[in-house]
């Protein structure tokens, strides 16, 4: 058992997924010499060298481009998008490229490439450092998209993305990278495309992913002072979502809420709250109630801690599934 | 503005060339070519052959059987010198205008077919011919084909990788970023520009101000203009930048200069942008001509010979028009297979709501 970061887990794991299979690569802006922005890669070329660890050059259309080809040749690379609204000029290749070469090729071609994405907000930066573009890749088939919240998680998380045979679109909370965790490294892992209750309780659901896991705890401890028994539900995968584990949880509670650092509007909330109102219709006493960020891109960072779903915006959400 | 005559901007283009229009050949001081008649001959037979799949697929289209061809009318040359420069070893990354190197790559030419006919989206196995899928979005595969370099140099493999593009797809920023990148790691990699002169209605002064193959110094890595239309030069040329790239010299840009003949697809009218004169004046560099006049004047074929390919022609035509009628539709549940390797619980669930939707018409009319 050891203690480590979350961004300290993913390099382990990194290193993990490195030594297990000599064609992983991991490609990227600072990826080497500096180990990163976030220090996630921090180390890996000094042990794994360069034709590995590389340092690419600024544009991120190229990363990705390059990562299918080498892909093609059998190669896994796991590539970093320093931040997430960094993405965009790599969109078109993730989304016509990435996702859908597999199917073009009627399964002869495989492109196990991961693209890693440090998400959402409050570390007080500037424009397009704190955004949450996952929607933007639940709706595109042929990607699988998870996103952990925790350093356990995220040590299997990204192994098991690394191994699996799909393109991966792997987010990281990027403020909680410096939280820390016990971790048994010869535990079993929770299958990366299943969701897992993360707190118990009867009266009502939260369902969150990435950084709005801690938020959502702390809101169901301060709930529990109330006597309000809250069930958190940490989704971990995105797309395809464990429908499964949302069901057995609403059906249980009769309430849920869905929390997301991305706009409610068009959010993954509502593609959940959609699916679970169809599959819970019976079991529900309110309609699914969505707490997220709003309608207006992310705003200046001393405004961040408005925009950004906090423990009293989850618990108001909370209360008005209660007042139905 | 104009450009600094003193920095050699304005200094006119060179062109490599071997086979004039007229099938005379011609010496070059850095490029040469020793061909046996033998293989000179093949060479008009695979151009002949091409333009004939091509032309039975323009009437494919026409008569309703393809949703969209996009001809290669007039680019044989290219695609053939090219494509008969590739090793087994070496891969290539096609747009999708590229059926003579598929030819080349012995990639049946029906298979060509189902993407246009709309059966699939790409019908052979990449890896059996060392030809990956065709790439519909501008430029994407250059990317593609620098990153499987980065592999073949990894795998330390005596291997080259071309990719082939148009002049259009090189005012794409992937294109730009695919030089950089081959450039910065030295990547095996011949970047391989037809510039057919037509981006579909836009000229090349659309897409740049100077010739494509100059582009090349910019980015660090040498550029050469070859005759588009001069299968042999086609040949010469390729084959010395594979070899420079799979000798560690890392990229070559070759812009072959050529002329789309026909149009961008069957759906677009040229004659809405071009004249008819500019066609006339690239009639006569024809690809084909000039091979068959070389052949002729040096008493390397006789009329058996060209008679023998006309008629191997006629029968691929019928052949490719027969396999391609005979080509089944998919079935509405294939749309679900592939998109996972792995299992995905989503897929399967509405793979298997619409099995049971479409179970209910069953017996129903």
């Amino acid at each position: 058992m050891t203690t480590l970061t979350l961004a300290k887990a993913i390099n382990e794991g990194l290193r993990a997924a490195m030594e297990q299979d000599p064609k992983v690569l991991i490609m990227g802006e600072d990826v080497g010499k500096l180990g990163g922005v976030f220090r996630v890669t921090d180390g890996l070329q000094k042990d794994f060298g360069e034709s590995r660890v590389i340092d690419t050059p600024l544009a991120e259309s190229g990363i990705i481009g390059t990562a299918i080809g080498l892909a093609l040749r059998g190669y896994r690379p796991v590539c970093e998008i320093q931040f997430d609204g960094f993405v965009f000029p790599a969109a078109d290749q993730i989304i016509t490229q990435l996702a859908k070469m597999p199917l073009r090729s009627l399964g002869k071609l495989r492109l196990p490439v991961v693209v890693r994405i440090p998400c959402g907000g409050g570390i007080g930066a500037v424009e397009h450092h704190s955004e949450s573009p996952e929607a933007y890749f639940t709706h595109t088939a042929g990607l699988r998209v998870v996103a952990c919240s925790n350093p356990v998680d995220a040590f299997h998380m990204i192994q098991q993305a690394i191994r699996c045979e799909d393109p991966v679109v792997f987010f990281e909370p990027k403020r909680r990278y410096w939280e820390k965790a016990d971790l048994d490294r010869d535990a079993t892992p929770v299958p990366f495309d299943r969701g897992r209750v993360v707190r118990e309780g009867r009266d009502v659901t939260l369902l969150a992913y990435g950084p709005m896991v801690k938020t959502c705890l702390e809101a169901a401890a301060a709930a529990a002072d109330d006597g309000r028994s809250v069930e958190v539900v940490d989704l971990r995968s995105l797309s395809p979502l464990d429908m499964e584990a949302i069901v057995r949880s609403v059906r249980k509670t009769g309430r849920c809420v869905v929390a997301h650092e991305a706009p409610v509007f068009s959010g993954l909330g509502a593609e959940i709250a959609a699916r679970t109102t169809e599959a819970c219709f019976y079991h529900l006493e309110a309609p699914v109630l969505r707490v997220g960020g709003f309608s207006t891109p992310y705003p200046p960072s001393r405004l961040e801690e408005h925009y950004l779903p906090d423990l009293d915006r989850v618990l108001d959400a909370v209360d008005r599934t209660f007042a139905f | 503005m104009t450009f600094d005559a003193s920095q050699g901007a304005e200094a006119p283009p060179e062109l490599v060339q071997l086979l004039t229009p007229e099938g005379e050949r011609v010496e070059h001081p850095h490029y040469d070519i020793d061909l046996t008649p033998e293989e000179v001959r093949d060479l008009y037979r695979d151009l002949v052959l091409v333009r004939r799949v091509d032309k039975e697929a323009v009437a494919l289209q026409r008569q309703g059987e393809l949703g969209i061809w996009a001809s290669l009318l007039g680019q044989e040359a290219a695609q053939i010198g090219s494509g008969r420069a590739l090793t087994d070893a070496d891969m290539a990354f096609p747009t999708y205008r590229e059926h003579g190197v598929a030819w080349c790559r012995g990639v049946d030419p029906v298979n060509l077919l189902g993407l246009f006919r709309g059966v699939n989206h790409g019908g052979w196995d990449p890896a059996e011919h060392n030809f990956h899928l065709y790439t519909i979005v501008i430029g994407s595969q250059t990317l593609h084909a620098v990153g499987y370099a980065m592999g073949v140099q990894r795998d330390g493999a005596d291997a080259a990788t071309i990719v082939y593009f148009g002049d259009g797809a090189t005012s794409q920023g992937d294109v730009n970023e695919a030089f950089i990148w081959a450039s910065v790691f030295n990547a095996p990699v011949v970047f391989f520009c037809q510039n057919n002169q037509w981006a579909i209605s836009e000229p090349l002064e659309k897409q740049s101000r100077i010739p494509l193959y100059r582009r090349a110094s910019g980015f660090g890595f040498p550029g050469v203009r070859v005759d588009g239309n001069d299968v042999f030069a086609c040949l010469a040329v390729t084959r010395q930048a594979l070899k420079n790239a799979r000798e560690g010299q890392g990229p070559t840009l070759i812009e072959a200069y050529t002329y789309r003949m026909g149009a961008h697809t069957t759906s677009d009218d040229p004659t809405r942008y071009r004249v008819a004169s500019e066609l006339e004046a690239w009639k006569l560099k024809d690809p084909i001509e000039r091979v068959k006049a070389y052949l002729f004047r040096n008493q390397l074929a006789d009329q058996d010979f060209f008679d023998a390919v006309d008629a191997e022609a006629a029968d691929l035509g019928r052949d490719v028009r027969k396999r391609c009628l005979e080509m089944p539709d998919p079935e509405p549940l294939d749309m679900f297979d592939h998109v996972y390797v792995e299992p995905h619980v989503l897929v399967a669930e509405e793979r298997d709501e619409y099995a049971a939707y479409l179970a209910g018409f069953e017996g129903a009319e």
